[in-house]
């Protein structure tokens, strides 16, 4: 119960109710601007449901966003930043998973899926010709239901 | 074959609902600490208790401790106050605190109110050995073995049950292993 | 007095639904027609009793009935009476009492429209319907009961209902959602029906598609409701997420939108009969887990009900059972098929098959990717997050690839197609996609790869479908004439890929070269996005129904020119004290202006977030137009056609394989 009071302490707290700008980052160029509001876009605040760290404003997030910002200042590199953080909280707030044999299944999921596919369809597209080339005789009823079939047609088609 | 074929979506549904029932219940806010296996960062802060000494790593070199994160506005904290006194007086654990994101001031009355488990306390007003140790919310707790590495990172409140099926297994094995 | 005879309706309900599950079903197995006739009489119970349950919580939460736990902690006094009103379904016990009055109106809808279908096929679809009732009915009446009372210690006001919630999104999302969710049910009794009464044809497919493409144009609304509501509410310019739950709405959709061309396939050709049978299976048991994703708690997510291991158990325990009783009556009961016909390589039968691969595809890497964690989880391999970064990469190329097959496919004809004569065909089309693809990398200003690929796939789209509405209505007649000869059916279509290739031009445009600032500004201070200039004007204060706010004025000028005067704000409300950005919006055709205030950095000095948008409409514009090249397809002729004949002669006819549409023309599409 008190646990449940903590977490909803931390969601109140994690101001899941807005996406509020906190503190503003000077940066030397736009587009170094630009790489800040990708990187804080990628990483997910520990403590929130489900938020990147731009758009929660809890007291983890602000941190992370200011250690974001000093390791740029100081010329780390965008892996660099994002390993530091993953050094501390762990992978699970990286929002790209890493590529390892764990998560290789993750990853080869569209490849997988495509290709069995294609083969799936190539395997339709061979059985419909060998099963084109014996086209299947009209039993002498159908052949009769046929030839009732047109007969009518051929009285009524004039009209 | 074909009919074999058929019958793969139902595995496929038997194993995705094996999968999600085993995430019933499970506390998806509780991570493992990136730390274990990994010495305590370095750090260089003030104590609490006495404000002109500094306290680095080195404080957890020796023997077995536990460090407990917390703060005077974080009520959970409150709860399990009454628990670490106890295991810090009946089971003669070795208990440091990491007084987080606090006033030092509000912390020592707080101490002096509810009692003092700690041997030590570090003050972090800053919360910077906090970030470096991945704390993202209090309490944590974690057990450092004698050569000052990480063992283990247990979130939320210690209590009689965590400490024994928790806590206490692992700082039996890092005792075992001197 | 009121609740208790809502609680007492709902038990109805389920003492009906469970007669509906079961009379019918032995009356259609043994041949009785007497049992048969309860079925509609048994839906119309049913509908009416779940109705009333809802009419009484909806009088409940109008007229402030706090005796009601859910309308205590949903609703609050002070809450605008509209807002009351779609304050029902703000909680999970009355959003799941939504759910059921949709599914019981579906039914309703069913046992109506359904006259000329035999009694056996619709005594077993409302059977079916009737038992996904009970489910539904049971879950609410054992674990989630909105009528729990607080009796005796009565609250003097509610709790309020959470001020993000307050707003017109909640009032339509919601309900357009559920609408498709739930829609998908009525597919998937059909498929159901077809097993067990082994009558799969394409008859089969011309009934199950009109329900099939509805739901599919309501899910579409709804998920686009849904983007455009968290764009403008939550106050940081997303529109969308790759959260689980989000997700999972868009689970059933992609794979409605296979089912609804695979079923496009088998009632004009009469094949793919089984996969199209699996994929209606599939489609609802995805609306199903969804539900379950949102209320169990199993995944983390902004838009999760408070969750619950009890409800997440039962809700489960549900799921398996309709999901796993499908899906072996599926294993044996599914025809295995014989290829009578034959089609060619570039057939529109192909066509639509890597159309159905594709999406397929799509549709599990949305899956795998939402449910991994949860996988790796459990064999403790550490607890990843999986999130955009991901989806950009995996899901982008199936999405172009779609497109690109798109256009292609739209020139096929059934059985064969001429390969020299379809790359023909495509030339004009390719060179004006490439052209016009150009133009717009210049008008944006840069050559982006994945923003060329994606534009292009929105460009080639549109002119394959023009090019081809064109050839098919050339006419000796006149191009009127021959504008006028296409069926709705085919208007559809060209609405329904449209509508595709708009969201994807919004979605990458939007992506690649959108600009988010987050700057510092004191009231005079001016900033520049793009060619956008943003002047901060002042603060100011206002007092709203049960909130107060403070709120910026900002003019926004486009090289100097003074163009419009937004006022975000941060509101406070009155209960909860929570504090809520509301951001403000210039919106356009062709780009949105997006200003909202954040924190206050010092006395004078706050933090604003500025963004430009270019075509953001475009996304939502797009679902609209998906959405009404549905229902315009459904009101084709074909489906109100009145048979003039009885009963005997539909039960009676052979399963022929689709006679030739009375479109007319050879190789006429939907």
């Amino acid at each position: 119960m008190l646990r449940i009071m903590c977490f909803l302490l931390a969601i109140l707290a994690s101001g899941i109710t807005s996406a509020d700008v906190s503190a503003v980052y000077g940066f030397a160029s736009r587009s170094e601007e630009q790489r800040y509001q990708n990187l804080i876009a990628e990483l997910r605040c520990p403590k929130c449901q489900n938020q990147n760290i731009a758009d929660s404003n809890s007291p983890i997030s602000k941190d992370m966003r200011n250690a974001v910002y000093q390791m740029m200042q100081e010329g780390a590199s965008n892996d660099e930043i994002v390993e530091s953080l993953v050094g501390r909280f762990g992978e699970f707030v990286k929002y790209k998973p890493d590529l390892d044999s764990r998560t290789f299944v993750l990853w080869a999921t569209p490849a997988i899926a495509v290709l069995g596919g294609l083969l799936v369809v190539a395997g339709v597209v061979v059985r419909s010709r060998r099963a084109g080339t014996a086209a299947p005789a009209l039993s002498a009823d159908e052949q009769a239901r046929i030839e009732k079939m047109l007969a009518e047609k051929n009285r009524n088609g004039k009209a | 074959m074909k009919r074999f074929l058929l019958f793969l979506p139902l595995l496929v549904a038997i194993i995705v609902g094996a999968f999600l029932f085993a995430g019933i219940g499970k506390d998806p806010t509780k991570l493992d600490s990136a730390l274990v296996g990994k010495p305590v960062p370095v750090f260089s802060l003030k104590s609490l208790k006495q404000p002109e000494a500094t306290l680095d790593e080195s404080l957890f070199q020796g023997e077995v401790t536990l460090l407990n994160v917390w703060g005077t506005w974080c009520p959970a904290c409150r709860d399990e106050h009454a628990d670490l006194m106890w295991l810090a007086q009946e089971r003669k654990v070795p208990i440091i605190g990491l007084n987080y994101k606090d006033n030092r001031d509000d912390a020592l009355v707080w101490l002096d109110r509810l009692g003092d488990p700690y041997r030590t306390v570090i003050y972090d007003p800053k919360g910077t050995l906090g970030f470096d140790l991945g704390v993202y919310g209090a309490p944590e707790t974690f057990v450092i073995d004698a050569s000052g590495v990480v063992r283990y990172r247990h979130v939320g409140v210690v209590n009689v049950e965590v400490w024994e099926q928790i806590l206490l297994p692992v700082i039996t094995k890092a005792r075992g292993n001197g | 007095m009121y609740p208790e005879l809502g609680q007492l309706a709902l038990i109805l309900a389920l003492i009906l639904a469970v007669l509906l599950s079961v009379v019918p079903l032995v009356g259609s197995l043994t041949g009785r027609d007497s049992l048969q006739a309860f079925a509609r009489p048994l839906t119309t119970g049913m509908f009416v009793f779940v109705g009333l349950a809802f009419v009484v919580l909806t009088h409940a939460f109008l007229t402030d009935d706090f005796s009601v736990a859910y309308v205590a902690n949903n609703s609050n006094s002070m809450l605008p009476w509209y807002y009351k009103f779609s304050a029902v379904w703000g909680g999970h016990e009355g959003s799941l009492l939504l759910w059921i009055l949709m599914l019981t109106g579906w039914t309703m809808a069913v046992a109506i429209f359904s006259r000329r279908l035999p009694a056996v096929m619709i005594s077993q679809v409302l059977s079916v319907l009737g038992m996904v009732s009970v489910g539904f009915l049971l879950f609410i009446v054992v674990t989630s009961n909105p009528f729990d009372r607080l009796l005796p210690n009565v609250p003097a006001d509610g709790a309020d209902l959470n001020p993000l919630l307050q707003d017109f999104g909640l009032i339509v999302h919601p309900p357009m959602l559920y609408m498709g969710y739930v829609g998908f049910a009525v597919a998937f009794a059909f498929a159901i029906a077809a097993l067990i009464n082994g009558r799969l044809d394409a008859a089969w497919a011309r009934w199950s598609r009109p329900w099939t493409t509805v739901a599919w144009a309501f899910l579409s609304i709804g998920i686009a409701l849904g983007s455009w509501w968290a764009y403008y509410e939550l106050g940081w310019g997303g529109w969308w997420f790759w959260d689980p739950v989000e997700n999972a709405s868009l689970l059933p959709w992609l794979s409605g939108t296979a089912l609804m061309h695979s079923l496009a396939v088998t009632e004009k050709r009469g094949v793919f009969k089984s996969w199209t049978v699996l994929l209606a299976i599939v489609t609802f048991s995805l609306s199903l887990l969804g539900t379950f994703l949102v209320r169990s708690g199993v995944l983390t997510s902004v838009h999760a009900f408070a969750s619950d291991p009890e409800r997440g158990t039962f809700l489960l325990a549900l799921l398996a059972l309709t999901i796993l009783a499908s899906l072996m009556l599926y294993a044996f009961r599914a025809p295995v098929v014989h290829v009578r016909s034959r089609y060619g390589s570039l057939s529109r039968e192909i066509f639509l098959l890597l159309n159905n691969v594709l999406l397929v595809a799509a549709t599990l890497l949305v899956a795998v990717g939402t449910l991994y964690p949860l996988v790796l989880d459990f064999f403790e391999l550490g607890k990843i997050s999986i999130g955009e970064p991901f989806f950009n990469l995996t899901f982008s190329p199936l999405a172009v690839a779609t497109g690109l097959l798109l256009g292609v496919g739209t020139f096929s004809r059934w059985k064969k197609t001429d390969a020299g004569w379809l790359a023909r065909k495509l030339l004009w089309p390719l060179a004006v996609s490439v052209l016009l693809s150009t133009a717009v990398m210049i008008v944006y200003g840069g050559f982006k790869p994945w923003a060329f690929l994606g534009v292009f796939t929105a460009v080639w789209v549109t002119t394959a479908t023009f090019w081809d509405l064109w050839d098919k209505s050339s006419s000796k007649k006149g191009r009127i004439h021959g504008l006028k000869r296409q069926s709705r059916s085919y208007y559809g279509m060209v609405l329904g890929h449209l509508g595709l290739a708009l969201t994807m031009a919004g979605a990458t445009v939007v992506s690649n070269y959108g600009i988010e600032r987050d700057v510092r500004m004191v009231p005079g201070d001016v900033a520049e996005v793009g060619d956008y200039q943003f002047l901060f004007v002042d603060i100011g204060e206002r007092r709203g129904r049960n909130f107060t706010a403070q709120y910026g004025t900002f003019e926004i000028m486009l090289d100097g020119k003074r163009i419009a005067e937004l006022h975000p704000e941060k509101r406070q409300y009155a209960v909860g004290m929570s504090v809520m950005t509301e951001a403000d919006i210039d919106a356009g055709l062709f780009r949105d202006i997006f200003v909202a205030v954040g924190e206050r950095i010092s006395d004078n000095a706050w933090a604003i977030r500025l963004q430009y948008k270019p075509l953001i409409r475009w996304l939502w514009l797009g679902a609209l137009f998906m959405a009404a090249g549905g229902f315009l397809a459904i009101s084709d002729r074909r489906y109100r056609i009145r048979e003039r004949a009885t009963e005997n002669r539909a039960s009676s006819a052979p399963s022929s394989p689709a006679q030739p549409g009375s479109q007319g023309a050879a190789g006429a599409v939907s």
